[in-house]
């Protein structure tokens, strides 16, 4: 009836997941229970769980991004206090069995469910505004990407409460993931979470390729959108052509492990190098997919607070297109040691080193555009100089790895771990924190503490370096990947020094959280009356803060490239806003709860397979078919806003520009 | 800057002639196919990834089978014959649907699917042989490939077949409307899709693999 699900399931036996997977119950239960008492659940509802607004959409997946932070940061910090206790006698206070596991559900969920939808949020959020368009192409789609992304979630956090997680690393390596060697729920978990929202992935990437290659503003010609709409469209591009990659992989891999293939089998005939390749076709690229949109995200942070243009704005164009494209012809370099022969190794290492030239490109265009310029010494710009100290180094050292001869001496070492955090917390990490204080004001209304702001950025900064340029060390002296257990007591130190690294960005982490609540309740000291509270350049500060749900009373004409910092100094010249157009009645898209049933039959079907509760994966099944006809059967998918609506509301932020635009040029 | 290079919008800046996106958002009737056709486009890769997977391990065989003791070449020529005829009718259907003739369209409909349906049917009795003289896709890595590029293929024409049901019920309730017409247009755009990767696999898989040895 249950299939493999008993009730040694649960880890009775082990103290450390069974509480904190107590503790974690009953927090969800007092938040629900909380909402509840406060009546917020239909505006939850209504607002955000079925909501067809990117933006709203947007804010979910971030939403998601920083919980699944958290969960990913604890696995982390489980890790350095592991290494830096087991060193010599003692043997620390993580089993094997355990430790493997945590290491594994940290690069699963960092990756995929905390960079990925704080990547995917921003673009939702961020990439409509800056076209001067009102929703992407797609909106219920959208919102069923974004439950199936939770679904994925969902499923791998489950794991903590029922069974165990995969002990095979992030990308479970057959044999290792095959069911002779792992023939617990773990890899299934792994694989079924993935798939789920790997599907939501694909969705994203075909929504937003067409919102952006079909869906922009009158005269937003490619080489007028912001730098940032260039990049998430390279980023989609790469989605849609490499995640199809990642599904076959992770098939095969459950077609083994489910029905007796043979694909990466030891007998049989089956090749495990297969998965190397499929896998890390899909591996590199995904790396450039995050890394890309966070370039974007640095570009506008660089032109807003130098307040200058973006220096090279072609350059970054075709550097990003060029990064896209290349993406694809590195992934070898993943596994220079196994074997292709010198030949095949050149041509990667060549190749992985030629993508570094873009990427050289971008970095003297951020230092160009903050040079000569008034630059403003905000929470963003400190991370962009973060970034370029940080990342310069984790791209020097990537180019170390690129060269077939030292990467046989470094591979699978903690080197290789220290250039891989490098790049992705230097790149990624930090760019998300600069979008987030960036955009917060736009979505809220109202602007993150400054101080605490800047607070964060330090632990971070200082707490990265601290925890990983140690390991650098440790790499070169022959320290591998993954250990549970340090045999050399010489190594103490440096691992101390890691874990207080941790600890640091621990404190990054909290002082974040604090920032939040502290913001919130001191928001009327810093409301974004305006909608432009950082002198912005692009479409997305031309509407209010919070913006309405259709983002622009009559789509924005546009003009050259700024096309907002343009229109803004026409403002300020002639002092007077442009003509009042002829408003109109606008369509927008309903809410629907079709993502949010859809992903809940998803996810009663992925657990039922994990589990090998075959009815119920049926069921699961027809579940969602049914709901999609539900769906198809509707015949008004959109509503109107009447005329009158939309011309009181525009005539309220008229005046508003105005009053703004009176104190400016009183200012000046 | 000519003027030439700024109507196909190459200006940045300046000019008023962008050439490209002047008009804004484009209509539901290209955003939607434009965007099915990205959705056939990731498809096509994950289909590549397993050609790519099949071409890895059609050699390893285990002692096995291989592919010239198994597969008939008369069999896939039927069944090939079924899946593009399939298509032509579905084409017709498509024609009927946008003159808004319910019965014909209805009709064509019919036709393609239990084209598909033949094509289907014969595939599965192929597999049922196979596994039935011991050539299941346990058998060896080969076969596992084998079984899993030709059986997704298998599995997207009977998602078809289901779409198509759906799809005829919703025209006969609700009629010729436009956004049915687009998920028309849709289908047929899947289904003559299903015969691209189709030509690839009679090519690769069956084709390639009688060639005398």
């Amino acid at each position: 009836m249950f299939g493999r699900l008993t009730w040694d399931a649960i880890p009775f036996h082990e103290p450390i997941p069974l509480i904190t997977s107590l503790v974690v119950l009953i927090a969800v239960g007092a938040i629900g229970f909380w909402v509840w008492r406060k009546g917020w659940w239909p505006y939850l509802w209504n607002e955000y769980i079925t909501s067809t607004d990117h933006k709203r959409i947007g804010v979910m997946y971030i939403v998601l991004a920083l919980l699944m932070l958290v969960r990913g940061f604890a696995d982390a910090i489980m890790m350095r206090a592991q290494q830096s206790l087991a060193i010599g006698a003692s043997q620390g206070y993580l089993p094997p069995e355990h430790y493997n596991q945590i290491f594994s559900a940290h690069g699963t969920i960092m990756i995929f469910f905390v960079a990925m939808p704080f990547v995917i949020g921003f673009m939702n959020f961020v990439v409509p505004l800056q076209l001067g368009v009102r929703d992407v192409a797609f909106p219920t789609m959208n919102n069923v990407s974004f439950w199936l992304n939770a679904s994925g979630a969902l499923l791998v956090n489950l794991s903590l409460f029922l069974g165990e997680f995969a002990r095979t690393g992030w990308l479970a390596f057959p044999p290792l993931s095959e069911k002779a060697f792992s023939p617990g729920v773990g890899v299934d978990y792994y694989l079924v979470a993935l798939q789920i929202s790997g599907v939501g992935t694909v969705l994203t990437a075909v929504n937003f390729v067409t919102t952006i290659l079909k869906i922009r503003a009158p005269g937003m010609s490619y080489l007028r959108m912001p730098v940032f709409c260039w990049t998430a469209l390279a980023s989609n591009l790469i989605m849609l052509a490499a995640f199809p990659v990642l599904t076959v992989a992770l098939a095969q891999l459950m077609l083994d492990r489910y029905l007796g293939f043979h694909f990466f089998t030891n007998d049989g005939g089956g090749n495990s190098m297969l998965y190397m390749n499929l896998i890390w076709v899909w591996g590199h690229p995904e790396v450039y997919i995050l890394v890309l949109p966070a370039f974007g995200i640095y570009s506008e942070v660089a032109a807003t607070f130098s307040g200058k243009p973006l220096f090279g704005y072609r350059s970054m164009v075709f550097a990003t297109m060029v990064i896209c494209i290349v993406s694809y012809c590195v992934w070898l370099h993943h596994f220079f040691t196994m074997g292709a022969g010198a030949d095949i190794n050149a041509v990667f290492g060549i190749a992985s080193m030629i993508i570094g030239i873009p990427t050289g490109v971008k970095i003297y265009n951020w230092l160009f555009t903050m040079y000569g310029g008034r630059v403003r010494f905000t929470v963003p710009i400190y991370y962009l100089i973060g970034f370029m100290l940080t990342f310069v180094i984790g791209g020097l050292t990537g180019v170390l790895l690129a060269i077939p001869p030292v990467d046989f001496i470094v591979h699978n070492s903690l080197f290789l771990v220290a250039h891989f955090h490098q790049v992705i917390i230097g790149g990624v990490v930090f760019a998300l924190m600069a979008g987030y204080t960036y955009w917060f004001p736009k979505a809220f209304g109202f602007t993150l503490d400054e101080r605490l702001g800047k607070a964060v950025f330090w632990c971070w900064f200082i707490g990265f370096h601290l925890a990983f340029m140690p390991l650098y060390v440790l790499g070169f002296w022959g320290g591998t990947r993954r250990m549970q257990h340090i045999s050399d007591p010489s190594w103490a130190p440096w691992l101390h020094v890691a874990f207080l690294g941790a600890v640091i960005i621990g404190i990054g982490i909290v002082l974040t959280v604090v920032q939040l609540l502290y913001s919130i309740k001191t928001r009327d000291q810093r409301r974004d009356v305006t909608g432009d509270p950082w002198d912005g350049r692009t479409l997305e500060w031309l509407t209010l803060s919070p913006p309405p749900h259709y983002n622009f009373a009559v789509l924005p004409d546009v003009h050259g490239e700024e096309a907002y910092w343009t229109r803004k100094q026409t403002a300020i010249k002639e002092e007077r806003l442009i003509d009042e157009p002829n408003y109109q009645p606008i369509e927008m898209p309903i809410n629907t709860p079709t993502g949010v049933i859809v992903a809940f039959f998803a996810s009663v079907c992925g657990f039922a397979i994990i589990w090998y509760i075959w009815w119920l994966a049926i069921l699961g099944l027809i579940g969602a078919f049914a709901i999609f006809v539900w769906y198809a059967w509707q015949d008004e998918h959109e509503h109107i806003i009447p005329v009158d609506e939309v011309r009181k509301n525009a005539r309220e932020r008229r005046r508003i520009r105005m009053e703004h635009l009176h104190t400016i040029s009183q200012s000046t | 800057m000519t003027t030439e290079a700024a109507t196909i919008g190459l200006t940045h800046g300046g000019s008023e002639d962008t050439g490209l996106g002047h008009r804004g958002p484009e209509s539901k009737s290209i955003v939607v196919p434009y965007g099915f056709w990205l959705f056939v486009l990731s498809d096509m890769v994950l289909f590549s990834a397993l050609f790519a997977s099949y071409a890895t391990l059609v050699h390893a065989t285990d002692g096995g089978p291989t592919t010239n003791e198994l597969f008939d070449r008369g069999l896939v020529a039927v069944e090939t014959v079924a899946l593009l005829l399939s298509s032509f009718v579905c084409g017709l259907a498509m024609i009927t649907a946008k003159r808004g003739n319910m019965v014909w369209t209805q009709a064509w409909l019919v036709a393609t699917g239990i084209l598909g349906a033949v094509f289907l049917g014969i595939e599965l009795y192929e597999f049922a042989t196979m596994v039935g003289e011991g050539a299941g896709p346990q058998r060896s890595a080969f076969l596992s490939a084998f079984f899993t590029l030709v059986g997704c293929h298998g599995l997207h024409v009977a998602c078809g077949l289901l779409w198509l049901g759906t799809m005829m019920a919703q025209i006969w309730a609700k009629g010729f409307q436009q956004h049915i017409i687009r998920r028309l247009l849709c289908f047929s755009i899947f289904w003559h899709a299903l015969d691209i990767i189709w030509v690839g696999i009679f090519t690769i898989v069956y084709l390639i693999g009688t060639l005398p040895a």
